[in-house]
């Protein structure tokens, strides 16, 4: 099957900075693919190289089995949500959303007419005749989108595209996005840097470091199988654990990751499994996150909310299923 | 504690007495009273333009409704539209034709030369860059206009640098034949219409570039990306997006060349033909010829063309993205 998307060894490099690093990469078509990963990791940089506003300095990349070097963004069947948004001041809601029909040459009334479909897919309808002054960022983030999906691209690029709005207004468009691509098909390459997005949106999720593509896999792989100490304290901020410490539960001199759902806390001082003492607890509302001292050893563990906890600086014994102690690739 | 440890800290009131002195009292004041600073700060500009500016420009349209006794040539001070009747006599007519048809060409020109390097300017250049280009556009305004204008006379003479150029250049033919031309032609270029027109280009082309410049250093750089993502090609992207965001600046440019152009009347007598533009009757009304009610008639002109010219401006569009 040909990949939507499909990168060989592309570098994109600005002067000695490698912001994309010899990255190799397939997205298959309808899939809702995340780039994950800290600012300045090549995410971004990524999506402009499909969207054709950079051009890779090594490599080929191409768009369902069409090479795509060389060829000026107007040209590539791929439309972008951009951060800002990037909505025409100068234009209406209505025309902005008609936009790329109307440089296409679609007649007056057919593109305002598919612009107010677009406009009532995103749940904005009757909205054609705003300025995009007087919406507010959530509204404006739906007409970016309307504007990108009412030329029925191949590939639907979303840059980053929840990160201005607030909590509540994220989780609704999070759901949203979702449901809006398994109806349309479309395939969606969605950049972000806030893992719990990548994790619950995405079917399979890159994460990006320096410009390397450190892992690709389904949220659950990312998340319970890391390969690296990177993906493991960026996804989800497990517990790297040193290859001296692995060794005691598993017998192997390797780099280790350990969930901190999957630490049990007790107030017991003696028994089985590791001494600590209790530095600080975070109540989170459902959750509540403790930070634990293993002996020099920096440990996090999440309890659920109503558990009897230990007071702060007092010892505690940590215990945890050895399957759920993952053994990571990376080299110790 | 460390922070009591690094700041010592005394016991200290919650509110702190005032300063005291008249400038404690003031600064309370206006702190009170913020409406109060302000009208203190706009006072003496709202007097300088609402008296020695607005009022001088009232006084003189108050003359353009008097007449002149073409007898005894003193000044009828009663209330007359006949003044305006005499803008409309052939000779005058003509002046005024002249002189907006210049102005118009002058804008289109400097719009037209200002757009790259304010692009550019705003887009690409950065740094030092930036630096030079806004020093280049600035240098010419702090020299004399009148040496300018002497310099482009010399540059544009019949034994100038310009005709020894192209004598050179075996292009010759092409200044002839320019030069043969009916209205735009003459003797030479400095003293014909094109010379004229190449001066005002000149002299007011940076008030066209600053402000096409700040307007295109408003559009962000991603909505030029949008709209190519969205498929329009570079022209469609400039027709469709640069071109409307620009065009308050543009305005605002065209505001200045084209009101310069009309009023001025330094530019026209040293360069050109012996053809009066509106400044230069202006200029031999209320002068040599005593006739101040048609002098300031004339000055009504370019206020009313202006007038109508923004108003064209704003029906278009030209403040929608302001």
């Amino acid at each position: 099957m040909t990949s939507a998307v499909s990168f060989k060894k592309v570098s994109r490099h600005f002067g000695s900075v490698r912001a994309v690093d010899a990255v190799d990469l397939d997205i298959a078509p309808g899939e809702f693919f995340a780039m994950l990963g800290p600012s300045g990791s090549g995410k971004t940089t990524c999506l402009r190289l499909i969207a054709g506003f950079e051009q890779p300095t090594a490599g080929s990349i191409s768009i369902f089995g069409e090479r795509a070097e060389g060829v000026p963004p107007y040209r590539r069947n791929v439309n972008t949500v951009f951060q800002d948004y990037a909505l025409f001041p100068h234009l209406n809601v209505l025309d902005n959303v008609a936009y790329g029909l109307m440089v296409k040459g679609v007649g007056k009334t057919e593109r305002l007419k598919a612009a107010e479909e677009a406009l009532s897919l995103v749940r904005l309808p009757g909205y054609g005749t705003r300025r995009p002054g007087q919406l507010s960022g959530g509204q404006r983030q739906r007409v970016a989108l309307a504007r990108a999906l009412v030329n029925q691209p191949k590939v639907l690029l979303l840059d980053e595209p929840l990160g201005a709005l607030d909590l509540k207004l994220r989780e609704n468009m999070q759901e949203e996005l979702k449901s809006l691509q398994k109806v349309l098909g479309i395939t969606f390459v969605f950049v972000t840097h806030d893992q719990g997005e990548a994790l619950s949106m995405a079917d399979r999720v890159a994460v990006f470091n320096d410009g390397k593509i450190m892992q690709v896999g389904t949220p659950e792989d990312i998340y319970q199988r890391p390969n690296t100490r990177f993906v493991a304290d960026f996804v989800g901020s497990s517990n790297v654990l040193p290859p001296d410490f692995v060794q005691r539960y598993s017998g192997q001199h390797r780099w280790g990751s350990l969930r901190p759902e999957s630490i049990r806390v007790s107030g017991a001082t003696s028994g089985d499994g590791v001494a600590a003492r209790l530095v600080g607890t975070n109540y989170l509302g459902a959750t509540t996150r403790l930070a634990l001292d293993a002996d020099g050893l920096r440990l996090h563990a999440v309890v659920p909310a109503g558990t009897a906890l230990p007071a702060e600086g007092e010892a505690v014994m940590l215990t945890f299923n050895r399957d759920s102690l993952h053994l990571m690739d990376e080299p110790a | 504690m460390t922070i009591d440890a690094a700041i010592p800290r005394a016991p200290a009131p919650a509110i702190l007495p005032g300063s005291g002195g008249m400038r404690g009292a003031l600064s309370d004041l206006f702190w009170r009273r913020p409406k109060f600073l302000l009208a203190l700060m706009l006072l003496p500009p709202v007097l300088w333009l609402g008296i020695v500016y607005i009022g001088s420009l009232f006084a003189l349209l108050a003359q353009s409704f008097f007449s002149i006794d073409e007898f005894s040539g003193l000044i009828n001070r009663e209330f007359t539209l006949k003044t305006y009747g005499d803008l409309f006599q052939a000779a005058n007519l003509d002046i005024i034709l002249r002189t907006v048809t210049m102005a118009a060409l002058v804008t289109l020109a400097s719009a037209i030369i200002a757009f790259p390097i304010a692009y550019y300017a705003a887009r690409y250049a950065r740094g030092r860059w930036k630096a030079l280009f806004y020093l280049g556009v600035m240098l010419p305004l702090w020299s004399s206009y009148l040496v300018k204008i002497y310099a482009w006379k010399l540059i544009l003479a019949k034994e100038g640098i310009l005709t020894w150029l192209l004598a050179n250049l075996n292009l010759l033919w092409l200044l002839d034949g320019w030069l043969s031309l009916p209205i735009v032609g003459g003797n030479s270029l400095s003293v014909s219409f094109t010379g004229t027109f190449i001066v005002f280009v000149y002299v007011w082309l940076p008030f066209m570039i600053l402000p096409v410049q700040a307007a295109l250093e408003r559009v962000p750089g991603n909505l030029v990306e949008a709209s190519s993502d969205l498929g329009a090609s570079p022209g469609q992207t400039f027709r469709n997006v640069l071109f409307p965001l620009a065009l308050p600046g543009i305005v605002a440019g065209s505001i200045f060349t084209f009101s310069l152009t009309l009023g001025d009347y330094i530019i026209p007598q040293i360069i050109g033909t012996s053809r009066l533009f509106i400044g230069q009757a202006v200029y031999s009304q209320q002068g040599t010829a005593g006739n101040i009610p048609l002098a300031a008639a004339f000055t009504v002109v370019p206020i009313v063309i202006m007038g109508f010219y923004l108003w064209g401006a704003k029906r278009m569009g030209a403040f929608d993205a302001l």
